[in-house]
């Protein structure tokens, strides 16, 4: 049975001057999946984020993501997707529930959406002591999660998710894993990067790029018989030593 | 319009829960305004003085006397000779020589002439211009009494004399303080109106926050508007503190309304916020937005007028001072407060920073979407 498509890259390129950050990639993702987005530093996965986000035009190429495209309609794209990055984005001098508050206030959501779910969300986290604390105060791994969830708070189609475990300890990585797998059950697709193979595994689908091209894309199965090896890990060894680009 | 209010309320929870930023906002102001006119003053006192007097006459000591009564000076020493006098001046202890002359009271009396010597340490230029004057001052109504004593005037003076009796309007006392005080508000103001609003933006950016409200939904005008109403507000706040202040301390009330001094403070807090936005999209980091402040404060205080005045300023600079929109604000409040100009007379002032108000915004917002 053929899958609705929610993400569709047709030789995507993305240009600084000279230099190709991002070289033709075509793939596409389906609704529900959990794809994995993996490629060395500098490899030109964030470039492709940020284009596929609506941040960054791209130079050449065709992509849609929700059905809208990356060219003209970035603010639709926008209120479809969620984003957590690399770097932690929640206002650390805010509370949690005031966190909450604004991100899913500017995305429109109604006050008695916000606040039947709030209190939904802080049960499930086991946040509902720290509620009125202010987030800088929480552990590493509960603000990431707390990140994860205010992230598909206003329940998008998509939510990327750039190196969301970075520096996270592997039981609160399970748990975030655990988090991600409940969200795809419900519908929304995952487009994560990661440098945690063991993660790579969890994928129902990796990419792999090397360059600013993808060089390999299918199940970790497949990948692993294909490239005649027992882990992902090697996999991704085996592909990134090619690179000739120096990390970022 | 709903996304507004949710970015209002999260700008004011920031603010109001940065106990640093408070302070910065409210106490140092008034620090400022408290401790800056006491200090800061343009009248040259203490001026320190170092006599020779080689004559130790009558006409000598009453010389000194009047001198040192006059309340400028302070007298440092008597010294025997030139040399050690000027020792003191090299040693910093003194500003001023006056040398008089041995047998200046008998050439005074038979030649109706004699010199005086006076040296000046001009390191500081304005202290020495000003002792020097007020010093050659005091000379001159010495001599002028002692022609009176001498002299039977006649009924119509052979020398014709046009005396000037000047009357000081708007500030009748000339109290530096009504001058000086308005324009250090004004700097407040502008520090609170353009600063603080970089380094708030800029820090979102630092932070990676900024990156996540890129790819939501709010449109950047929104998100703008989102940052500018709160220090839009929190100038005007600083600026009734600092009225009041004003009023307290110095007893400065505005001859003019208060209503003309809001207006165009409405309007000029919009125009450096412009400046503070473009500012803060072209930093990436707290510490770039700072130096570039710190740089532009400095030129626009110094180019403002607050110290020095404008028109006594060469060509080139004057035409900069058109470009320093802190200049027109100082020369506003100076109008209203000490002058009562209503908005009829400062019309002028107020639409050209309507025009800073529009070109800064609008680059601000084009250089904020090119760089996003």
């Amino acid at each position: 049975m053929e899958r609705e498509k929610v993400i569709t890259t047709d030789r995507l390129t993305k240009r600084f001057g000279d230099f190709t950050a991002v070289d033709a990639i075509s793939f596409e993702v389906e609704k529900g999946e959990i794809f994995g987005f993996l490629g060395a530093n500098g490899a030109g996965k964030t470039t492709a984020i940020r284009m596929l986000c609506g941040l960054s035009i791209p130079t050449d190429g065709k992509a849609t993501v929700a059905g809208f495209d990356v060219y003209r309609q970035t603010e639709q794209i926008k209120r479809s997707i969620g984003y957590m990055s690399q770097k932690f984005s929640l206002y650390e001098d805010l509370t949690v529930r005031e966190n909450i508050r604004f991100y899913a206030g500017i995305y429109g959501k109604s006050n008695r959406f916000i606040k039947d779910k709030t209190e939904r969300l802080l049960l499930q986290l086991h946040l509902q002591e720290e509620a009125n604390k202010l987030v800088k105060s929480l552990p590493l791994g509960w603000k990431q999660k707390l990140a994860f969830s205010v992230a598909i708070f206003h329940e998008p189609e998509i939510v990327f998710l750039d190196e969301p475990t970075g520096g996270v300890d592997p039981v609160t990585r399970r748990e975030f894993w655990n988090m991600i797998y409940e969200a795809a059950e419900a519908g929304i697709t995952i487009f994560v990067t990661t440098h945690y193979m063991d993660e790579a595994e969890y994928c129902n689908r990796v990419s792999i790029m090397v360059d600013g091209r993808i060089d390999a894309l299918d199940t970790p199965r497949n990948l692993k018989q294909q490239f005649e090896a027992s882990t992902m890990d090697e996999v991704f060894l085996k592909l990134a030593r090619k690179a000739t680009r120096a990390g970022e | 319009m709903r996304t507004l209010l949710f970015l209002l309320q999260k700008e004011f929870r920031q603010i109001f829960r940065d106990k640093a930023i408070l302070r910065i906002i409210f106490a140092i102001p008034m620090i400022q305004l408290i401790i800056l006119p006491q200090a800061a003053d343009y009248e040259m006192k203490n001026i320190r003085l170092s006599v020779i007097d080689h004559d130790r006459s009558e006409y000598s000591r009453k010389l000194v006397q009047k001198v040192t009564a006059s309340g400028y000076f302070l007298l440092n020493s008597y010294t025997a000779s030139y040399t050690e006098a000027m020792h003191e001046v090299e040693e910093d202890r003194a500003d001023l020589i006056l040398e008089i002359p041995a047998r200046f009271e008998r050439t005074l009396v038979r030649e109706n002439e004699a010199m005086l010597y006076m040296s000046i340490n001009a390191i500081n230029g304005v202290k020495a211009n000003l002792g020097g004057a007020y010093l050659r001052t005091i000379i001159q109504d010495y001599n002028q009494e002692i022609r009176l004593k001498w002299l039977q005037q006649p009924r119509f003076s052979p020398e014709t004399r046009i005396e000037v009796t000047p009357t000081n309007w708007y500030n009748p006392l000339m109290h530096y303080k009504n001058f000086m005080v308005p324009g250090i508000l004004v700097i407040l103001v502008t520090m609170v109106g353009s600063f603080l609003s970089s380094l708030n933006i800029v820090r979102e950016k630092e932070v990676g926050t900024m990156e996540q409200i890129n790819v939501t939904p709010i449109r950047k005008h929104l998100f703008i508007l989102g940052k500018l109403i709160p220090f839009w507000i929190l100038g005007l706040v600083v600026l009734t503190t600092g009225l009041i202040i004003s009023w307290a301390l110095y007893g400065i009330t505005p001859v003019g309304s208060f209503f003309t001094i809001y207006v165009f403070a409405a309007v000029y807090l919009l125009a450096l916020m412009g400046l503070g936005l473009i500012v803060s999209t072209y930093a990436d980091s707290q510490q770039q937005a700072m130096l570039i402040s710190f740089f532009l404060m400095m030129v626009f205080v110094l180019l403002s007028g607050l110290y020095t005045s404008i028109e006594s300023m060469p060509k080139w600079a004057h035409y900069i001072t058109y470009l320093n929109p802190v200049a027109y604000f100082i020369e506003v409040i100076r109008l209203v407060v000490l002058k009562g100009a209503g908005l009829h007379e400062i019309r002028q002032q107020l639409l050209i920073m309507l025009g800073f108000a529009v070109v800064l915004n609008t680059w601000a917002v084009l250089s904020y979407q090119k760089r996003s």
